[in-house]
């Protein structure tokens, strides 16, 4: 059987297999090439094969960062298609366990560019930060990061006062720390010379290549589904959507921890003015006959499903778009280097960090084809991204 | 005893393969070697190479695609070689079980030492699984120097 891979209802993110070639110049990059389809494990095809209630694990499952926004999409794509509203209450504890989630990922995000520009010590602050956010996850769900609080028709555990206490406590401790981060990314010289200028995507270029979420927002456009499109209880929690017109790594890195900042704020306002009431309504096994698409701004850009019932308790068929996948190909524009920008073989980990993949385990190698010598050779990411320490300490 | 066992058990040096997971378990991978959990005060160390590595720590269920390549990876790690199968579908395949393009348990494959259940496990299951590992080595070297106790 053979099936058009490039896809894939996967998420490329920590350190996956996934494999580049690079057509270098010399020192500069001028080519790309992303093969990917490592990752395909058929999860689309499987779906069909169980029911809704079934598939909500799958769904989790697409990627283990960014569960919460597969889920809440899954279910809000199931809810559109019965037609039904759910507890106002349930909305506001999704957006609750959303926001939680968003902040853990940009926290991870922050410590894995720290890692591959050398910066260490930043890396194991921001995990060590980190833990206190998993903690309240674990607090409110059960688990440390497959949560499986969104269910069809609201969520399955409800906030009560202690749990919101604790959650306001977590909120004082993560703004404090967030803040100190934002001082260090603005104020350090190593971080701000290896991240100022790299990897510059322009807006117009962005667009072209749709680029999403916050790659889109670096690069100065102001697009983010919470805004734009409203679900579960955005329309009440105010926030900024956040820009920069720097449209390199260093405005990746400072859009995210301006989005964590307002996470934090987005969490306390709907503790805050939280309904009561019920949190879940019972709706049939098998939704009516129809089609549905349901958005939601994960961490990494907006995220897309698309469902289509025939009327029995199965999906006829499922359609998962990942934003990674959207982010994929301004990537290679990025990387290549084209009139005065120029992409040094040494900033290679740090612009594919800027976008938030992951990178390869298994395929862990990069090729490397030189123009002038038509030499062609491999290098593992560990000997690329040793290479990329020596030629900047070097430079000093 | 010899020093070269002692310093292998006192010094697991892991590889880290992600064979196709949704990343959950990597990032409790990575999180067991950050502060609190600090898998280091064990002696074991992330590294890149397979030539360095001792133990070879799989997340994810196996695509086909990987499978290959995961073998490929096993044999350049030197002997004694460990696998630690790490997560649900790593073990048997998990939620992705009976989809066409997923291998059904890491033993179908290599031979694994230590098995980590959850959906991702905890850091503190994988500190755990580390620390049972380095046992299983100083048990080896028992076993190993009774065979030599029974040939002299």
């Amino acid at each position: 059987m053979s099936f058009n891979i490039p896809i894939g209802p996967q998420h490329p993110a920590l350190k996956e297999p996934e494999n580049f070639t690079f057509t270098v110049d010399g020192e500069y990059v001028v080519g790309v090439k992303v093969r990917i389809g490592y990752m395909h494990k058929g999860i689309e095809k499987l779906m069909e094969s169980k029911n809704y209630i079934q598939n909500i694990p799958l769904v989790e499952r697409i990627c283990g960062i960014c569960n919460v926004a597969h889920t809440l999409c899954y279910c809000q794509n199931i809810e559109y298609l019965h037609g039904k509203e759910i507890p106002r209450r349930a909305e506001f504890i999704r957006v609750i366990i959303e926001e939680l989630n968003r902040i853990h990922s940009h926290l991870l995000w922050i410590g894995i560019v720290a890692h591959e520009v050398g910066f260490d010590t930043f890396f194991m602050y921001t995990w060590r930060d980190r833990e206190v956010v998993m903690d309240l996850i674990e607090l409110l769900t059960g688990n440390r990061v497959s949560t499986a609080l969104n269910t069809i028709g609201g969520v399955r555990r409800n906030i009560d006062n202690d749990k919101a206490y604790r959650l306001k406590k977590g909120m004082e401790i993560l703004e404090r720390r967030t803040k100190y981060y934002k001082q260090i990314a603005t104020a350090e010289p190593t971080l701000l010379t290896r991240l100022k200028g790299v990897g510059i995507l322009t807006p117009k270029e962005a667009i072209k290549w749709s680029a999403v979420g916050p790659t889109l927002r670096a690069s100065g456009i102001k697009s983010d589904v919470r805004a734009d499109d409203p679900y579960a209880a955005h329309d009440e929690v105010p926030f900024n959507v956040i820009t920069y017109d720097s449209c390199d790594v260093f405005g990746r890195l400072m859009v995210r921890i301006d989005e964590t900042l307002e996470s934090i704020d987005m969490v306390r306002h709907c503790l805050d003015h939280i309904p009561s009431g019920p949190i879940r309504i019972r709706l049939p096994n098998a939704p009516p006959k129809g089609e549905s698409i349901s958005r939601v701004e994960a961490p990494r850009g907006e995220d897309i499903h698309y469902v289509k019932s025939n009327g029995s308790d199965k999906p006829e068929r499922y359609k998962v778009r990942a934003p990674t996948l959207g982010n994929l190909l301004s990537l290679i524009e990025m990387l290549t280097s084209k009139g005065e920008y120029v992409v040094h073989i040494a900033d290679i980990p740090v612009v594919l960090a800027g976008i938030d993949p992951c990178m390869c385990c298994m395929d862990r190698s990069i090729k490397f084809i030189d123009l002038r010598k038509e030499k062609v050779w491999t290098w593992t990411w560990d000997r690329l991204k040793k290479y990329s320490k020596e030629v900047h300490e070097k430079s000093k | 005893m010899g020093l070269l066992n002692w310093a292998r058990r006192r010094s697991p040096w892991l590889l880290h393969f992600n064979t196709g997971g949704c990343n959950a378990c990597d990032i409790e991978v990575v999180a067991a070697l950050t502060p609190r959990y600090d898998v280091e005060r064990f002696g074991a160390l992330l590294v890149g190479s397979p030539r360095h590595a001792d133990i070879m720590i799989v997340t994810g269920a196996i695509t086909r695609q990987v499978k290959r390549r995961l073998i490929i990876v096993y044999e350049q790690m030197p002997e004694p070689k460990f696998v630690v199968a790490i997560g649900n579908c790593c073990i048997s395949g998990g939620v992705y079980r009976g989809a066409y393009n997923v291998q059904e348990g890491l033993d179908t494959v290599l031979p694994v030492s230590a098995y980590v259940y959850g959906c991702p496990p905890k850091p503190e299951a994988i500190v755990k699984a580390i620390f049972a590992l380095q046992e299983k080595i100083k048990n080896l070297e028992k076993i190993s120097a009774l065979k030599k106790v029974n040939k002299g």
